[in-house]
Order: C-alpha cells, then structure tokens, then sequence
C-alpha cells in the first residue's frame, strides 16, 4: 500500500492518522506533507520511529517549493512527479489521507 | 497501465488541483493511459471557462482544457456537486431553466456513476483534494 499524506503534521494529524492506522507499506509526503521529512521539524523524532516499518519518500518540487529541497532529513528517498507515478504503479493500490 | 484520477479540490485553493495536474502529466508522459479524471465536490470548479486569474498567474482551468484537447483526455465533472456550485453546460442550463452556461472545453458532465466505473477498469485510482 501507498499511502499519499498532503498535510503537514504540524497543523493537521493525517499522517498520525496513517501511522496509527496503516500496517506498513510506504508513505509518500507531497505538498505540504513534505514538512513531516525535513530535518529538524518537531514531527522527525515520530517519523524516524516508523522507518523499519514504512519505506518514506517525499516529493521533490514540493520540497523544493518550500525551500526545504536541501534540508530533507536522512532516510527520505525524494522524487519526482515521474517518481510519484512509479511508486503508484509499483503498490498494489494507494490511499490518500485527506 | 490504466490511471484514474480524483479531484476533490477547486482550482486556486491548496495545491491539490495543481497535484492532479501535474500528476495526471506525468502518468501520460511514462506511457500509461488515464481512463478518466473525475472532478468531485468544490473540484467541479475546476471546469468553469469563465475564470480570468491574473495574466502572471497559471491558468489551471484552460491548463486542464488544453490537456484534454492534446491527449483526448476524459473529463467529468460530478453532476450533483456541479448543479450545487453553478457550472452549467447546455443541457443541465436547458434542464433547470438557467440562462447561461460555463463549462470549459473539454469537460463534461456525468453522473457518480462514471468515478464507480473509473474505479473499476483503471488499475489504480489517485485521489487529490484537501
């Protein structure tokens, strides 16, 4: 399963949600999301915790939208759009937490 | 591989509508088909032609429109969240008496229906919204 997270998890709680709830698989963080796997920000220790479980990417233009392209914490594999439509393909099927 | 996409959000909101759009490029520019890109909720105001952004801006509407045109893409709007927000096209202005229209090019309107069968042929299903 891809789980797709588009709000960060300082202001909204879906990537919570899809830890708490999600049984592995991986999380892609896109738009604001991708706050969640800067380095630094207050939710790393929580997503650092559930790197044996997930495999974690985050979407490079909206990163680098951000001004955090340089600034993604370690275990975050960032890729791009044509990035985003392989790992869809690649999971058997993908849910967005909106 | 068979793509469907969701659009639950209007155009000029978040980012969701761009989300889709770029998205919805790229699963054409890897070679896959996008069966269909349904526009749901406040995503049916991604389909009014009658939004004039500032010229600087991206035009998200005739941006979806010229998609269409150039990969003969599928899109439909959700008849019910279309009739609640105001976008018409002839036959729903001649069905509710309504004395204009503004579906852009390349939209069309249909019923739930069609997401239900997106949701059956396409191999995955992508939802974007808020």
């Amino acid at each position: 399963m891809l789980n797709i997270v588009n709000k960060s998890p300082l202001d909204r709680t879906a990537l919570q949600a899809c830890i708490d709830a999600a049984t592995g698989g991986s999380i892609l963080l896109i738009e604001d999301g991708v706050y969640a796997a800067t380095r630094g920000n207050a939710f790393e220790a929580k997503l650092k915790a559930v790197q044996g479980s997930y495999k974690l990417f985050a979407l490079g233009p909206d990163l680098d939208a951000r001004g955090f392209g340089d600034r993604v914490m370690d275990g975050v594999t960032v890729v791009d759009y044509a990035g985003f439509v392989e790992l869809v393909a690649e999971h058997k099927n993908c849910q967005s937490w909106l | 591989m068979k793509f469907a996409i969701q659009v639950n959000e209007g155009p000029y909101t978040h980012q969701a509508s761009d989300s889709a759009y770029h998205f919805t490029k790229a699963v054409l520019a890897a070679g896959h088909e996008v069966f269909r890109v349904f526009f749901y909720h406040d995503g049916v105001n991604n389909a009014t032609r009658l939004t004039t952004p500032p010229q600087d801006d991206r035009n998200i509407v005739n941006r979806w429109s010229k998609l269409a045109q150039g990969s003969e893409l599928d899109l439909v709007v959700c008849v019910a969240a279309a009739q609640r927000r105001g976008i018409v096209d002839d036959g729903e202005a001649k069905r509710n008496g309504k004395d204009a229209t503004n579906l852009a090019p390349g939209f069309r309107i249909s019923g739930l229906g069609q997401l239900i069968e997106a949701g059956i042929q396409a191999d995955r299903l992508v939802v974007f919204g808020d």
